[in-house]
């Protein structure tokens, strides 16, 4: 799955509202996710299906609904790729920082 | 709604028949699942365990249905923490599907009640499944997967 979509599916407020409404309560169907938003029924189901679209949402029918549930997993992949990988970095400059000063001190 | 229910969607450039490999074969596992490893005869009605890289049982179980390399249903406790035990069973289906190159792979992690369990483990699933997807397309796990969790 590309990262590029889910930085742009991630890059709209409306969007993340959503997903912050499916970290609250996970697998809401399209009515209840619409509820106490300024956005219509089909807006909503447009980001939706962006969502979906980057792996952030998955849907399943379940009896007669459809629910939404967050995926997390793209963005534990953007934790690592986008954070993870500095901090390692600031980790290492720290050691090698202590190993010169440590050095000196031996001199 | 009372149930607790996770989703956990990940698409791998492998085939089905690898990342069913990697899914049940204890030694792949020790490489991704923070040092734990199954422990199953992988049929139906056998048992199940998974076992942490200090031998401790974590969470016990049984094999509900299996259909490799599509499908595998488990059932699911924790053995570890009294509280976590007392909540029951919980529910683990995997799903492998071919989309395109990719190999999808969905993990539904499901309590018929609200559970402590399922939001302890949703914490880990998404590490493990990274781990997995870049340990079969790059032959690397994510740092820090391949050892128990500190």
């Amino acid at each position: 799955m590309s990262m590029d979509r889910v930085f742009r599916a991630l890059a709209d407020r409306s969007r993340r509202r959503l997903l912050d409404r499916l970290h609250a309560r996970n697998g809401q169907a399209l009515g209840e996710l619409c509820e106490g938003l300024d956005m219509t029924r089909q807006a909503v189901s447009k980001h939706l299906a962006i969502l979906e679209e980057a792996n952030l949402v998955v849907s399943r029918k379940e009896g007669r609904v459809r629910l939404h549930f967050i995926n997390p997993v793209p963005i534990n992949e953007i934790a690592d790729r986008w954070i993870g990988k500095f901090e390692r970095g600031r980790l290492r400059a720290l050691a090698d920082l202590k190993h010169r000063l440590e050095e000196k001190t031996d001199e | 709604m009372s149930e607790s229910k996770f989703v956990y969607v990940t698409y791998i450039r492998t085939s089905a028949e690898k990342l069913w490999h990697a899914l049940t074969d204890t030694e792949f596992n020790r490489k991704y699942w923070f040092g734990c490893h199954q422990e199953s005869k992988w049929k139906q009605g056998a048992e199940w365990k998974l076992t942490g890289s200090d031998g401790r049982l974590y969470d016990s179980g049984e094999v509900l249905e299996i259909d490799p390399p599509r499908r595998l249903v488990l059932k699911w406790r924790n053995d570890w923490l009294p509280e976590l035990k007392d909540e029951g069973w919980s529910r683990c289906v995997f799903e492998i599907e071919t989309d395109g190159e990719m190999t999808k792979l969905s993990v539904t992690h499901t309590t018929e009640r609200p559970s402590i369990f399922i939001e302890k483990v949703s914490n880990g699933w998404p590490k493990i499944l990274s781990s997995l997807k870049s340990l079969l397309e790059t032959g690397q796990p994510l740092p820090r997967t391949d050892q128990p969790k500190s």
